[in-house]
């Protein structure tokens, strides 16, 4: 057990008043006196100590998802001129909790022709990498499980657990709409990792480290304004990521039925719904640490306070977007993804690349000169990307049967709608 | 440009989400604490003195109140009004009817021949159960003593009571829909403020004064 471990004050509270230590952090003991358990224990006080910790963070988590579930009921609701849920507790603030309920005492259905053992563990396997994620987020000055020196990396890594889940989904159910759905996430979830690791290169050249908690101390000026293509670039692909529209396609309700998940029913289908509102608050919470500077703030409000209010228009936006926008095809996510994000998260490298040459360590007055160089990058490079690889190349892949030729385009006919 | 398509969708929502919801809540809707006590025209404050047991269930969101949507004068509901100052028991209703569902007994009644000749009217069931409201049974009634009501929230619990009797038909408050006579909507009579319309109001053609009656019949009698 490293020492390293005092510096997190949420384990620190907990720690010292378990076991007697030597070290300075924890001087004067807990509120609870100054080391309940014997000497030679220090093993169980830090068990003890980090099983609280995951239990509190991951119930705190799946608390937010029933919170965060019947907001976005309720705000889909608004933006379709409806009322959404508003029975059960007052503004069915308790609908989730129905829900629960109802999810928990329905048959588990195991289809006959399906996969047993694949089938079943496909819902666990996706509760991973949701929970694990949270390990490594600061949500606030001293407050996450653990401090990772290799924090981004161990986010990207984990989160491509979930492609495996949602193959075992759909290869378990031996069922064609899962496996479409599957096949399509495959497709849709590889591509955007590798624009969405590349967006975050510009943080890291900035910051320096890996260390969620180190990007989150050296953001002065907000990584919004100093890597605003990075966000953009970021922010597409962890919706991709998790599933959510526009990129919902793996689970497309109205082509697919419910896609990977068809065939789930019970508590297995409520795992992955839980996952996935999991997965969506999870990545709201990485992209306020990575590039809304986490828990920094006016000191009137805990930080723990801030990193929860800057969550909050993030989480909001990726509902709106739900509400707004129009699932796209695969073929459409995909050059999406190949032409677009990946020139643009490219770009973005070459840009801090460049800048962070040029201003090593950069003072207050550098960072707001990239700023204004970074807002000129993402607009010049989103607009000549749009024009070079937007709808009219993208878009238009030959989707004429039986022409062997390419159809040629007639002349002065202006380049498809926007995109 | 790129990207207005995508703006123009985040604003299309966004004005949804500021102009409400446009949901009517039928039957009834939630109110919290507040909605409540606006309700019972009271302030809240006065709400939680008086009343605490209500305020408290109001304040937990389990307080409801009625929401309808205004239905318009000619909307044909689905039960039905009978006059029998009108009927004289000759029963084209029944013949008429495409389905066959009007039932109607009737006995020879002991009034004089000079007060106008009306039966009894033992029975006249209506099965709504098998009806299909086509309203041809309004239509031929040469008296004008059926018509539509404005009524529709007629679910019961039994197929037996669907079966209107004619004491039912009798103790019923009269709310005549404006389809089958323009006339009551020139009256701006809205048979769903509740308000029920006299026999003599309901007839295709204007009542005849007594005046008039007694020009035209009484030298004949």
């Amino acid at each position: 057990m490293g020492t390293n471990f005092l510096d997190n004050s949420f384990f620190r509270n907990i720690y010292c008043n378990l076991s007697k230590s030597d070290d300075i952090r924890c001087s004067g003991g807990g509120w609870l006196g100054d080391g309940i358990l014997p000497a030679g224990y220090e093993w169980l006080a830090f068990l003890i100590t980090a099983v609280v910790m995951a239990m509190v963070l991951i119930n705190l988590v799946l608390g937010s998802v029933l919170i965060f579930i019947w907001a976005e009921r309720r705000l889909l609701g608004r933006f379709q001129s409806r009322i959404g849920p508003n029975r059960w507790g007052p503004y069915g603030t308790l609908t989730p909790v129905a829900d629960a309920i109802k999810t928990l005492f329905k048959e588990d259905i195991v289809p006959t022709a399906a996969d047993r053992w694949v089938f079943n563990a496909a819902p666990i396997v996706m509760m991973v990498p949701a929970t694990m994620v949270l390990a490594v987020i600061p949500w606030g000055t001293g407050t996450f499980l653990a401090d990772l020196n290799i924090g981004i990396l161990f986010i990207i890594a984990i989160t491509s657990l979930s492609t495996f889940a949602i193959v075992m989904a759909g290869w378990g159910s031996q069922n064609r709409y899962a496996m479409f759905g599957a096949m399509r996430a495959v497709a849709m979830l590889i591509s955007y990792e590798i624009p969405m690791a590349l967006s975050l290169l510009g943080v890291l050249m900035l910051a320096g480290s890996l260390s969620l908690v180190s990007v989150v101390n050296a953001q002065d000026v907000p990584f919004i304004l100093v890597q605003p293509l990075g966000f953009l670039v970021f922010f597409i692909a962890s919706i991709a990521e998790i599933n959510r529209a526009p990129f919902d396609v793996a689970e497309a309700e109205s082509e697919l039925g419910a896609g990977y998940h068809s065939d789930y029913s019970g508590m297995k289908f409520g795992l992955f719904l839980n996952a996935e509102f999991m997965a969506t608050i999870l990545s709201a919470a990485v992209i306020v640490a990575v590039f809304l500077s986490g828990g920094r703030g006016w000191s009137f409000i805990p930080s723990q306070g801030w990193f929860i209010i800057k969550m909050i228009p993030v989480l909001f936006f990726i509902v709106w977007t739900r509400a707004a926008w129009p699932r796209m095809r695969i073929d459409q996510i995909l050059t999406f993804a190949w032409k677009g994000l990946i020139i643009l998260a490219f770009i973005n490298v070459a840009v801090s690349a460049i800048l962070s040459f040029v201003w090593p360590d950069p003072t207050m007055r550098e960072l707001w000169f990239m700023v204004a160089i970074n807002f000129g990058v993402l607009i010049v490079s989103v607009m000549a990307v749009g024009a070079w690889f937007g709808p009219q190349g993208a878009s238009a892949p030959n989707m004429s049967h039986g022409d062997a030729l390419p159809r040629p385009r007639p002349a002065g006919q202006p380049s498809g709608g926007d995109s | 440009m790129i990207g207005l398509g995508l703006l123009n969708g985040l604003i299309v929502t966004m004005k949804a989400a500021i102009r409400g919801p446009v949901t009517v809540q039928y039957p009834d809707r939630r109110v919290g604490l507040l909605g409540a006590a606006r309700e019972l025209g009271m302030s809240p404050f006065q709400f939680l003195v008086k009343r605490p047991k209500d305020a408290v269930k109001a304040a937990a969101g389990f307080a409801t109140v009625e929401d309808k949507i205004a239905q318009g004068p000619r909307f044909r509901g689905q039960d039905f009004n009978w006059y029998e100052d009108r009927c004289t028991g000759c029963a084209s209703c029944a013949k008429f009817c495409p389905l066959g569902i009007i039932e109607i007994v009737t006995s020879p009644s002991d009034t004089l021949k000079s007060q106008g000749e009306v039966y009894n009217i033992d029975v006249f069931d209506i099965d709504i159960g098998r009806c299909m409201f086509c309203g041809i049974c309004v239509e031929v009634c040469p008296y004008d003593a059926l018509h539509m009501g404005s009524g529709f929230e007629l679910g019961t619990y039994e197929r037996k009571d669907l079966v209107i009797s004619v004491d039912a038909l009798r103790t019923k408050k009269n709310t005549p829909s404006t389809w089958f006579r323009p006339q009551l909507e020139e009256t701006a009579y809205n048979p769903h403020s509740g308000e029920s319309r006299p026999w003599t109001e309901v007839g295709r053609h204007e009542q005849p004064t007594d005046e008039e009656l007694n020009e035209r019949w009484v030298d004949e009698r």
